[in-house]
């Protein structure tokens, strides 16, 4: 048996192109993942306001609790039956930055109950509302602490975005794929496409340290 | 108590609260005078950090009427809005046992951080006054650097500049020695004399039995959520009338004394 990565090469092109759509999916769905995780992280902070509170929690229930796959075909298979006929891209964008909202809220209210408690009443003590306390003095902080594990979130979400190509976004899953069907080397091309997948996951990892490392710098915590 | 001859800047009638079923603060009453120095000791859970807390909100009093400056913090039992209890904190500067200085911000950023946000003071005229307000704690070389790098002793010293950056009319103290180690403890004890001295209108809760003498003009010995005596401070450290307040020195002191 020999390995023949020569489709590989002759392929880069669409490879790069797939990469690019990857990349173009992932960020969109980062930021969109971020705010959500972000508004709904603050919003699970105060069991007391009943409604909010509660729409937050149904929120992280369902999206946590059911599997991506099928969010993503609930989405773009299912709402035509509505007549919402969203564009694949929308449809990819949307389910993976709703799905990873869901774990970054998580992390976003973990990282802002971490920052001690007399950090608020420091601020709060020198007349800060809570709205501006929160923004200047607690956000900062929890900030930092997010950092690693916003990291696994977004190397999850790269990881995750593959499922996309399952609604005809041609992303890298789905370009090596096309590649496969015409070449058969379904082991060389997943190779090609996981080492791909690989770097991209690195680059992430390798920047948010660097960015922790220089946030944390001078004896900042 | 109650013949003054001006309007008292802290206010405080029949104060009380609870925390479960634990009552915490049993109808404290307490006038304080315009540059007045009130220290208030008494054994652990005594109350003593709950009932300071109350005075600017931290602590949210059931019971009784808190005035501050004019303005009821709390009126009967109720609580005033949000909106005028951050105007009402911006007149009370408050330092922490545990310091609580901003980790994200230089040490010339915490103090000008709220004046900033707050009291709409331009850039420029904060910075000069936080750099005044740090020299006089004695930290004036310290505005660039980060409060993580700082020892116990500086980082209260600077949340002291912090607090007294929105111009406070009082000054609450909230065991601001406590955390610190023996050698550093003088040079805040220090800070907080000189500001008595230029007529801080001051409430202290400590357990440095030393300065209480030196420096408050007057002395509350709280237990059990009550204010069991209060007096000028020859009177409780020299005559104390009550049982309490005498095993509760003597406690004190002697450990004072070992140490």
């Amino acid at each position: 048996m020999t390995l023949d990565f020569s489709p590989v090469w002759a392929g880069w092109e669409t490879l790069a192109t797939g990469a690019a759509t990857t990349i173009e999916v992932t960020a969109c769905s980062l930021v969109l993942g971020c705010v959500l995780g972000l508004l709904v992280g603050i919003g699970r902070l105060a069991p007391q306001r009943r409604v909010i509170y509660g729409l937050c929690t149904a929120y992280l229930t369902f999206i946590r609790g059911t599997p991506l796959l099928v969010q993503l075909f609930i989405l773009f298979f299912g709402l035509p039956q509505f007549g919402i006929m969203l564009p694949a891209f929308a449809c990819g964008v949307l389910g993976l930055g709703v799905y990873s909202g869901a774990y970054v809220s998580e992390i976003v209210r973990g990282s802002i109950q971490s920052v001690d408690r007399g950090q608020m009443e420091a601020a709060r003590s020198l007349g800060m509302p809570y709205r501006m306390a929160m923004r200047k003095v607690i956000l900062p902080q929890a900030f930092v602490r997010m950092i690693p594990p916003l990291g696994n979130e977004f190397i999850a979400l790269i990881k995750n975005s593959a499922l996309v190509s399952l609604l005809t976004i041609n992303d890298l899953m789905h370009e090596g794929e096309k590649i496969i069907s015409v070449s058969y080397r379904s082991l060389e091309v997943y190779i090609a496409i996981a080492f791909i997948y690989l770097i991209l996951t690195s680059a992430t990892s390798l920047v948010l340290r660097r960015t922790e490392k220089s946030l944390r710098a001078d004896g900042r915590v | 108590m109650s013949t003054t001859v001006n309007e008292p800047i802290v206010s405080v009638r029949q104060l009380a609260k609870s925390f479960g079923a634990n009552r915490v603060l049993n109808g404290i009453d307490i006038d304080v005078q315009p540059s007045q120095v009130i220290v208030v000791i008494g054994p652990s859970g005594s109350g003593k950090s709950t009932f300071l807390r109350c005075l600017n909100g931290l602590e949210t009093a059931e019971e009784g009427t808190v005035r501050i400056c004019g303005h009821a913090l709390v009126d009967n039992g109720r609580m005033i809005d949000e909106n005028g209890l951050n105007r009402i904190r911006r007149d009370v500067g408050m330092v922490f046992q545990s310091f609580n200085l901003f980790p994200h911000l230089t040490v010339l950023q915490n103090v000008t951080l709220a004046p900033r946000s707050l009291a709409r003071v331009s850039a420029v005229d904060a910075e000069s006054q936080a750099r005044a307000l740090l020299a006089k704690v004695g930290l004036g070389h310290k505005a660039d650097v980060y409060p993580g790098t700082l020892s116990g002793g500086q980082k209260q010293r600077v949340a002291i500049a912090r607090a007294l950056a929105m111009r406070p009319q009082v000054m609450l103290f909230d065991e601001p020695t406590s955390a610190l180690d023996p050698e550093l403890v003088g040079e805040v004890l220090q800070v907080m004399q000189t500001l008595a001295s230029e007529g801080m209108t001051m409430l202290i809760v400590t357990h440095e039995m030393n300065f209480a003498r030196d420096v408050a003009d007057m002395v509350v010995v709280m237990d059990h959520g009550s204010v069991i005596e209060a007096g000028p401070p020859a009177q409780i450290f020299g005559a104390p009338r009550e049982a309490r307040t005498r095993s509760f020195l003597q406690a004190v002191l002697s450990r004072e004394q070992a140490a």
